[in-house]
């Protein structure tokens, strides 16, 4: 009875934050909204016994990429402060396609028998990461890592400013 | 002994060399070829002469029975159809005619032919031929004897057109070819009607009492068989030895060079068909009388017509001719009535005379021409005896040589041919048994003393105006006579024609009596059974009853035109009367009856096919089809062209092109359209995945 | 926990999906269609984890994949801003319907 408040409150927060980042005309607003949703999010995962990435979620979505996303608007100030309409020309096309998506994938997800197991959840389950990653998992860790070291070189150099180059080899 | 007679098969190949050498290499050169044609010829006379000896030598045996020298030739099913060789006393008789005559009438050529364009081709021409003649007369079987038959009458068309400029020679060669290729064939038909009853055609094989008894008693078209190959064999020999009724292509065939007259018309290939018919005539004796009669009959109205029509004719060849073709219906008689030797012994001897006789003609044609040059006259007929005269003076050789072959055909004795007409007039009267009307042999008697009247007559005639009297023309008055090689053979030969008589002189004869020829050759078809070959004894009543006809018409020739003038007309006019004198020079309208009754209609019936081919018939049809197909092709090619090519072709370009025109403007470039897209495709892939499970 | 059954975790990472996608469909803002990605692959995340509860209580897979899906969203959205700030730079514009370079 508990947790289906608590879902029902996060799934509050989650789907309205994410109609305000549609519906908002301002775009900061829109972000501002993001972190909120991507907020509820950490609940979701604390609600699925999924602690640790509730953690994650936080300190990397919501700390970094929200944040980032924020002053990248920030660097294009002049979007901020626009008042046009922020939709396009499929607007209209768009609006019908998604919520019969919506109802497509339901009905069609909806109607298979998922195999719901009713052991209890590990308690471990953090002992459990930590051996996945570095055991069965270790070569997608550590082509993340460095797929994290390409995508930090590669935001430096297209984001840097090539009007302040004097020709030098830098 | 045996051995020398394997030289036989190399008899003719002496002269086919010389022909290939000729053809192939020496072509250009003119004597080169005439000594290669002259050596081939010479060669083989030798060795005819090495196996005329062994025959000489073996007696009995060879001469009756014969060698042979089977080769096994066509594989036909289960057995071996055999051609080759063989000699007996009658081949080696022919084989020492041939040669012999050949030989010098080879080198009397190579004089005569100077200054020919086509000299050496000449001598590659008559090498074949003589090649021919000579495997004729070593055949042992039909098939091979009738091969050299048509090479001989292949040479014979192209030296008859040998001189092919002039239309005349042209048609001559044509008319030859053709009038006996009818004999041919029928020769040809004896043939196969021979083989298919007999299995063979060989002839030793033919001449088994046995086989010739089948043949007598099977039938072919309701007649014995025996009498219908016979006819059919016999009508080869009329065709080639020219006989009534094919007889027309001789006095033509005189257009080709007098050699060619002299060798092929006189001595070898028409005496091919009396050879045939001698030996082949055990199966025309095996049914008595019905085929016989009829090559007695023949050779009957041969031999006096064709004395006849000559006893009219100016040309000096022409005359010759005539008596060509009534010679051999002499021997025609002779066989005709079972005298296989009488036959025979003619054909030999008038061989050696009628060559000297045609030989010299040429002699006396090129003297003319001599004269005529001197004279400087070229329109005046050479060849013509009313422009001849008093050449006995110019010529002296070659008059002596004619007379001897003059005096042998008209049978004076002792000359060779009064011993030969004698013995075939002397069979023909034993047979018919005196004056009996009823028979054959009485009218072919009959006939053959007239014929030799005439035949006196004409030689007389002749005689009389071309050497005796006074030169009637330029061109006789410088007349020159021709060099060693045209009169020494002319010389050999009037030997022969005195003395090749006392080869077989009948027994009964004291002194020279000797039946030589008739024990040598006479006796070849002894085994077979069916002829009678007694020898027959002199009838000196007889003999001395041709003499004074012979002598008679001999001196009363010579009377009448030895002093004939320049533009009289022609005595005989007078004594005959002028219709019949009119119908004896025109050849008793033989060949207009030909043209009018044969070849004008077959011409026109050709006619008749040929514009059924060329305009009412095939041709149209065959337009016809042509223009259909072309039709149809235009027609599928227009179908190409607009709906091959236009509608599929560019069609599908063109389509292709439009739909690539509207279809880019789903190109916009940004990104989100394309993310609709993707998403309109999801949500119907989705929607039709629930719609097939029943949504 | 059979309180909340696995269809309403499924619904509601679905209806964020749709949201998402309709962010990205719509918006003119570069920014704002990289926000619209966000909110799916946080939609993806979610269904990860909720399946991985439900389904395999025991195991981690799901939990180890969002992880990795966390991680690569962060190199994404790194890069993507760096873009769109270079551009930014180059034209003055984030209009997203004025970059159509690949258009026909």
């Amino acid at each position: 009875m508990a947790e289906q408040i608590i879902f029902f409150i996060f799934t509050l927060i989650v789907l309205g934050g994410g109609l305000g980042i549609v519906f908002t005309k301002n775009l900061y607003y829109s972000a501002l909204f993001l972190s909120l949703t991507l907020s509820g999010m950490a609940g979701y995962f604390v609600l699925l016994n999924a602690g640790f990435l509730a953690a994650v979620q936080v300190v990397v979505y919501v700390g970094a990429i929200a944040i980032l996303i924020l002053f990248a608007i920030m660097l294009s100030r002049r979007m901020m402060t626009s008042t046009e309409p922020q939709s396009n020309r499929q607007t209209w096309l768009a609006a019908i396609v998604s919520p019969l998506l919506f109802i497509a994938l339901l009905v069609l997800v909806l109607q298979i028998n998922w195999p719901v197991s009713t052991a209890a959840p590990a308690s471990d389950y953090l002992l459990l990461l930590g051996m996945n990653f570095l055991g069965s998992y270790v070569i997608p860790f550590e082509v993340v890592s460095v797929l994290l070291l390409v995508a930090l070189v590669g935001a430096i150099v297209l984001a840097r400013d090539t009007s302040t180059d004097t020709g030098r080899e830098g | 002994m045996e051995q020398l007679f394997s030289l036989t098969p190399l008899i003719p190949v002496f002269p086919l060399l010389a022909f290939a050498l000729i053809v192939l290499w020496a072509n250009k050169n003119n004597r080169l070829s005439a000594g290669l044609a002259i050596a081939g010829i010479a060669i083989s006379a030798v060795i005819s002469w090495v196996v005329i000896f062994a025959t000489l030598a073996s007696g009995h045996h060879v001469q009756v029975e014969g060698w042979s020298l089977p080769v096994p030739w066509l594989p036909t099913g289960t057995t071996v159809f055999n051609i080759g060789f063989a000699v007996d006393g009658f081949t080696a008789a022919m084989l020492f005619m041939v040669p012999l005559v050949s030989t010098l009438i080879f080198i009397y050529a190579s004089e005569y032919m100077e200054g020919d364009s086509r000299y050496a081709r000449f001598f590659a021409y008559v090498s074949l031929f003589v090649f021919g003649m000579l495997t004729l007369v070593v055949a042992d079987n039909l098939l091979l004897l009738f091969i050299s038959w048509e090479i001989m009458g292949l040479c014979s068309y192209l030296l008859i057109g040998f001189w092919f400029e002039k239309d005349s020679a042209k048609k001559a060669g044509l008319k030859a070819f053709l009038t006996t290729r009818i004999g041919d064939v029928l020769l040809f038909a004896g043939m196969l009607f021979l083989y298919s009853k007999t299995g063979t055609l060989t002839f030793r094989e033919i001449f088994e009492p046995a086989v010739l008894h089948q043949l007598a008693t099977t039938t072919i078209w309701g007649q014995p068989a025996a009498v219908v190959i016979s006819l059919l064999v016999f009508g080869g020999a009329v065709g080639k030895s020219a006989q009534f009724p094919l007889h027309v292509w001789l006095p033509d065939a005189m257009e080709g060079p007098t050699p060619v007259s002299a060798m092929i018309h006189a001595a070898t290939m028409v005496s091919a068909g009396v050879y045939l018919v001698a030996r082949m005539l055990p199966l025309f004796a095996v049914v008595p009388v019905a085929a016989l009669q009829w090559v007695a009959i023949i050779g009957s109205i041969t031999a006096f017509f064709a004395a006849t029509i000559g006893l009219a004719q100016n040309d000096i060849k022409r005359v010759l001719a005539y008596s060509t073709i009534s010679q051999l219906g002499y021997m025609m008689i002779g066989l005709g009535l079972g005298g296989f030797l009488a036959g025979i012994f003619h054909l030999l001897t008038h061989s050696f005379f009628k060559a000297l006789l045609f030989l010299g003609s040429g002699s006396v044609i090129h003297a003319m021409e001599h004269g005529a040059h001197h004279v400087g006259d070229h329109h005046t007929d050479p060849q013509d005896m009313m422009n001849m005269g008093g050449l006995a003076q110019r010529m002296k050789k070659t008059y002596i040589a004619y007379m001897a072959g003059t005096l042998a055909l008209a049978g004076i004795v002792p000359f060779a041919g009064f011993f030969s007409k004698d013995e075939i007039l002397a069979d023909a009267w034993h047979q018919a048994g005196g004056f009996n009307f009823g028979s054959v042999a009485f009218w072919a008697w009959l006939a053959g003393t007239l014929g030799a009247f005439v035949t006196a007559l004409y030689m007389g005639r002749q005689i009389g105006l071309v050497f005796l009297g006074k030169p009637r023309t330029g061109l006789s008055e410088h007349a020159v006579e021709p060099g060693k090689r045209m009169t020494y053979p002319l010389l050999v030969l009037g030997f022969f024609a005195l003395v090749l008589g006392f080869a077989n002189v009948p027994e009964n004869v004291p002194l020279i009596g000797n039946g030589w020829l008739h024990h040598f050759a006479g006796m070849v078809h002894e085994s077979a059974g069916v002829l009678d070959l007694e020898a027959l004894p002199l009838n000196w009543g007889l003999a001395g009853l041709a003499t004074v006809i012979a002598l008679t018409g001999f001196f009363g020739g010579i009377a009448l035109y030895r002093g004939h003038q320049a533009g009289q007309e022609d005595p005989m006019v007078k004594i005959l009367g002028r219709p019949l004198f009119t119908l004896l020079k025109n050849k008793y309208y033989v060949d207009e009856f030909y043209f009018a009754v044969i070849i004008n209609p077959v011409i026109k019936l050709a006619d008749l096919a040929a514009k059924f081919d060329y305009d009412w018939v095939i041709n149209p049809i065959v337009n016809f089809v042509g223009n259909t197909g072309r039709w149809i092709s235009d027609i599928s090619a227009e179908f190409d062209r607009v709906v091959v090519d236009g509608l599929g072709v560019l069609g599908t370009a063109r389509f292709f092109r439009w739909m690539g025109k509207e279809l880019r403007y789903t190109q916009t470039g940004q990104a989100q359209n394309y993310l609709l897209v993707i998403a309109l495709v999801s949500l119907s892939l989705v929607g039709v995945y629930l719609f097939g499970i029943g949504f | 926990m059979t309180a909340i059954p696995l269809s309403w975790w499924v619904t509601v990472a679905t209806a964020l999906f749709v949201i998402g996608l309709y962010a990205t469909l719509t918006r003119k803002n570069a920014i704002a269609v990289l926000i619209g990605l966000e909110l799916m692959l946080n939609s993806a995340n979610i269904n990860f984890v909720a399946f991985n509860r439900y389904t395999t209580p025991n195991q981690v897979g799901g939990q180890i994949f969002a992880v990795f899906v966390i991680a690569i969203a962060a190199a994404e959205a790194a890069v993507a801003l760096a873009i769109i700030i270079a551009t930014y730079r180059r034209r003055t514009t984030v209009d997203v319907e004025d970059i159509d370079s690949m258009k026909f």
